[in-house]
């Protein structure tokens, strides 16, 4: 048992480490420093059996440290970043993506850029093969920067356009910019994952060439693609993609409906509400109170006048119809334990009456319907509004005691 | 790469001298340094103890027989005599001398500075020069040392977590591998280079300190954090004209002494068996030698047993409690 106390190498090495790791959590870049200046020779060991050699370590803690520190700059940060490239070379073309995302965090383009054209020449045997992915990575960001280039030749051609100028050199440049671009993006968007800067920028390049078909065959494989990760804003681009193009609404419904199941408290849901509203199908009418209703069950959108007063819109309708009266039931049933405290407190009443009288209106309305003309919230309102003189406030008065058997058969 | 353990080296060297059959060593006799009465002395000294407790220490040593010239003189070569261990031996009499005045049971040596606070509390200037300064507060004494010793045993961990193995000039095994690892060395060298100028002011060379002290106390502090001078009489009394221990009781370490031939040592040391005193005792020394607790725990059963030999004998088996 005495080699267990025997200092070793390793030992050492790994006290080392330990040192660096809670210097780097308290932010004490001088003394991660000193400790790392320490930690380096074990570069010239061997540690073939560990999970996380010193390279990747001495990387990994050098780039937080030279980062963060405040006597670093650009220029160490590059040299170092250089030498960590001749590390390991199974590792070459991650560091690589790291540096240029650091050169990008620093507003370096151009150095990013050169970076991202150099590490795409690399080739080293099967390493390259293995590298694959990082190395599509690279070529998707340099073909990100390519967008942003003819982004830039675009809004020239674009101003001079408005001055009466055709510039017919910017407009050659904006068009290679544009192959160059489009031919990375594509690839990279090919490969199942979460894209979307570069979905956003291809499909914008595709619609300003007037390539409709093929943006939207894009955006419908990124979004409905069952091998893609799960991405609400898959949906909303393609949303936003079908409205631009002036599709129908029932093309629009459809994509706004996944974005309702996955994500019920996305800021689209007024827009979904309001065309569902809109809509002959009884089925759609229904789906759009259930939309207005899961969007208000989140505390974000509890001062959001808009929507109350889609909901409120709704509500009175149904209720001046008298008809479907049971959807209201159906979506109270499950809430009517919460809502009252969570948004119909007499609190709640007060505070929103002092800083927004027209989300004060439209929720009481709410209110009155599904909690009667003797609920706290709207007895406090609508006795303010009548005071305040508001003609308003003195109709949805009439309003809800004229209708107050339908709050009875919705509380019943 | 390691740094040897001390009883590798302690072991090597024994067998190198019986190898080389060096002659019997040059007497150690009591104006030797490595005599434990000098020993004592200057760990005493380190350990912030009082002078007074060196004639205790002295006392024991004669008492034992350890301090004749023939048991303490290396003789290569003679494997019945057990070898001597000069530091470890010193401190493991100190811890004896600690535990025949205050027991180190966990209860008796705090009552004691109790009670020595009391008396100290109630002396004036007055006396406290008479008897030689104030009474010896084990307390006090503890809670100085422990936090010291805190200070440098972070010291010396970050220390040793800075450590620096490499050699001044890599080693390759092959001419293909040459120019990689010059390459690495040069790396290494770059990147020391680096974020050593990013370390901060923390590199003022440090010239080794010529004393062999790792702890020392001054008596010029004037926040009484050195007990040197302190007085025992706290904790004595006179009987017939003697001064003695007023603790009556000592507890073994172990009844049973272990063959060290066999496995090694002559007692196991577990901590949780022990008083925490007793560990924070040995903790102390481990740390100022350098070494495990488990072997300044061995000397301290050899010198027990030889010290209550006697009483051992006669003893039953059962009990581990001895009344002098």
């Amino acid at each position: 048992s005495s080699n267990e106390h025997k200092l070793n190498f390793k030992k050492s090495k790994e006290a080392c480490v330990s040192y660096i790791q809670d210097a780097l959590l308290q932010k004490q870049w001088k003394r991660s420093a000193e400790f790392l200046t320490c930690y380096v020779e074990s570069l010239e060991k061997d540690y073939s059996r560990e999970h996380i050699g010193p390279s990747e370590m001495i990387w990994r803690i050098g780039t937080e440290i030279l980062w963060h520190h405040s006597q670093s700059n650009m220029k160490e940060f590059n040299c170092f970043m250089e030498q960590m490239k001749t590390l390991g070379v199974k590792r070459y073309l991650k560091v690589c993506l790291e540096h240029v995302f650091h050169l990008l965090c620093n507003g370096h383009i151009d150095e990013a850029y050169q970076n991202l054209s150099l590490a795409e020449s690399w080739r080293f045997g099967e390493q390259t093969a293995i590298q694959d992915k990082e190395m599509k990575l690279i070529q998707a960001y340099r073909g990100l920067l390519d967008y942003c280039s003819w982004s830039k030749q675009k809004n020239i051609l674009l101003e001079h356009g408005e001055d009466g100028f055709s510039d017919l050199a910017v407009e050659r440049e904006m068009h290679g910019y544009f192959r160059k671009a489009a031919v990375n993006l594509k690839e990279i968007i090919k490969i199942p994952g979460v894209w979307d800067v570069f979905v956003k920028c291809y499909v914008d390049l595709l619609e300003f060439y007037g390539d409709h078909n093929e943006a939207r065959q894009v955006l419908n494989e990124y979004a409905y693609n069952s091998k893609f990760p799960a991405n609400p804003n898959a949906h909303v681009y393609l949303y936003q993609f079908l409205k631009r193009q002036g599709e129908s609404k029932k093309s629009l419904i459809s994509a706004l409906k996944i974005l309702h199941d996955i994500v019920p408290s996305h800021e689209l849901m007024i827009d979904f509400n309001t065309m569902l509203q809109k809509s002959k199908k009884r089925k759609k009418r229904q789906l759009g109170l259930e939309v207005i209703f899961a969007a208000l069950d989140y505390a974000g959108w509890k001062e959001n006048a808009k929507a109350w007063s889609c909901l409120a819109r709704q509500m009175k309708q149904i209720v001046i119809s008298e008809k479907h009266l049971d959807w209201i039931k159906q979506e109270w049933n499950s809430r009517k334990d919460w809502w009252p405290a969570f948004h119909f407190s007499r609190y709640l009443a007060k505070r929103n009456w002092q800083e927004n009288k027209s989300l004060s209106y439209e929720k009481a309305l709410v209110a009155g319907i599904l909690l009667g003309k003797d609920s706290k919230y709207f007895k406090y309102v609508s006795h303010q509004g009548c005071k305040a003189q508001l003609k308003r406030f003195r109709m949805l008065k009439k309003f809800v005691t004229r209708h107050n058997p339908a709050y009875l058969r919705i509380s019943g | 790469q390691s740094w040897p353990v001390y009883e590798e080296v302690f072991n090597k060297m024994h067998e190198l001298a019986a190898f080389l059959d060096l002659p019997r060593f040059p007497d150690i006799t009591e104006s030797c340094f490595l005599h434990p009465d000098m020993l004592c002395m200057k760990y005493l000294m380190e350990a912030n103890l009082p002078d007074e407790l060196h004639n205790w220490t002295c006392r024991v040593v004669k008492k034992i027989g350890i301090g004749e010239v023939d048991f303490l003189t290396l003789t290569p070569g003679n494997k019945s005599k057990r070898k001597v261990k000069y530091d470890v031996l010193a401190a493991a009499i100190i811890v004896v001398v600690l535990k025949l005045l205050f027991l180190l049971d966990d209860h008796y040596e705090w009552l004691l500075s109790e009670f020595a606070e009391e008396r100290n509390k109630n002396n004036t200037e007055v006396c406290m020069f008479y008897s030689g300064g104030p009474y010896f507060e084990f307390k006090k004494w503890y809670e100085v040392v422990k936090h010291s010793l805190d200070v440098e045993q972070k010291k010396l961990d970050e220390a040793r977590a800075k450590y620096l193995w490499r050699c001044e000039k890599p080693l390759f095994y092959s001419v293909k591998n040459k120019s990689k690892v010059l390459k690495r060395r040069q790396m290494v060298v770059n990147l020391q280079n680096q974020f050593g100028k990013l370390s901060g002011s923390v590199q003022r060379a440090e010239k080794p300190n010529p004393s062999s002290f790792q702890l020392s106390w001054s008596e010029e502090n004037t926040d009484g954090s050195c007990f040197h001078g302190h007085s025992l009489k706290g904790i004595l009394q006179e009987k017939c004209g003697l001064l003695t221990a007023m603790n009556p009781d000592y507890w073994l370490c172990t009844v049973k002494l272990c063959n060290e031939k066999l496995c090694g040592h002559l007692a196991h040391y577990k901590e949780v068996e022990f008083p925490q005193s007793y560990h924070f005792v040995l903790g102390l020394f481990s740390f100022l030698l350098r070494i495990q607790p488990s072997y300044i725990h061995d000397e301290v059963c050899m010198i027990e047993h030889k010290l209550f030999n006697k009483k051992l004998c006669k003893k039953l088996k059962y009990n581990t409690v001895l009344r002098k």
